[in-house]
């Protein structure tokens, strides 16, 4: 089964597990498992159109999926995806 | 109220920092004793935005190996501080919008390339603002 490491501070919404096991075959899939196991991290991850935020990303092994085929990404079994936010801000 | 405690040592970093950036907005991590909330030291990180006067941003994984190197002396990442170059220390609608919560954003305001305020905000479970968390410097 795949894997997705999820942020420290994100934890608290998906069990205080720092790793959860997915199903799927594509970034989108098994992010969609992801999120129906733990609706709360949802808002956190996308904006209000759905979209995934701005300054979340997430890698499978060293690669952004943005470089790869975005969600549609394939996803192995035994892969190991990583969600990790930039840091952005600042005056408008 | 949960307040944020930031050793001297860690402040005068975080605000040498903010004045050697201004005017462009600096940025970095901030790690301690998240059990104690306590910043004990200050980690600058390069602002890819610094040809603006108004943004910051730090690509994820930069940052996510500055955690880890951190995490593996021992330090909990508490958040990130950045500056506001002659603006004030209140949080702005993008800083909210980029923002996670259980994660401590200290922002200190530059003023003429002097650094006066600093305020601590955290971002509600909602969303929705900010929330100020009081600063004390041991």
């Amino acid at each position: 089964m795949a894997t997705f490491e999820i942020p420290t501070p994100l934890r608290p919404y998906a069990g205080d597990n720092s790793v959860v096991t997915v199903t799927g075959e594509t970034v989108a899939e098994v992010l969609a498992d992801l999120l129906s196991q733990y609706p709360d991290l949802e808002k956190h991850l996308k904006d209000r159109k759905g979209n995934l935020r701005s300054f979340v990303n997430i890698y499978l092994g060293d690669e952004d999926i943005r470089a790869l085929d975005g969600l549609d990404t394939e996803v192995e079994v035994e892969d190991a995806l990583v969600i990790i936010p930039s840091i952005a801000g600042g005056l408008l | 109220m949960q307040v944020l405690t930031i050793s001297k040592s860690a402040m005068a970093t975080l605000k040498a920092h903010a004045t050697e950036g201004f005017p462009s907005e600096v940025v970095g991590i901030m790690a301690g004793d998240s059990s104690k909330n306590l910043v004990s030291m200050v980690k600058p990180l390069i602002n890819e935005r610094a040809d603006t006067n108004n943004r910051y941003r730090v690509n994820g994984l930069i940052v996510h190996r500055a955690s880890q190197a951190l995490e593996a002396e021992g330090f909990d990442i508490l958040g990130y501080y950045h500056s506001h170059p002659n603006h004030p220390s209140q949080y702005s609608d993008y800083d909210r919008d980029h923002a996670l919560p259980n994660l401590s954003y200290v922002i200190v305001s530059v003023m003429e390339g002097h650094p006066e305020t600093v305020q601590s905000w955290r971002l509600t479970e909602d969303r929705s603002q900010m929330t100020e968390e009081p600063v004390q410097i041991v």
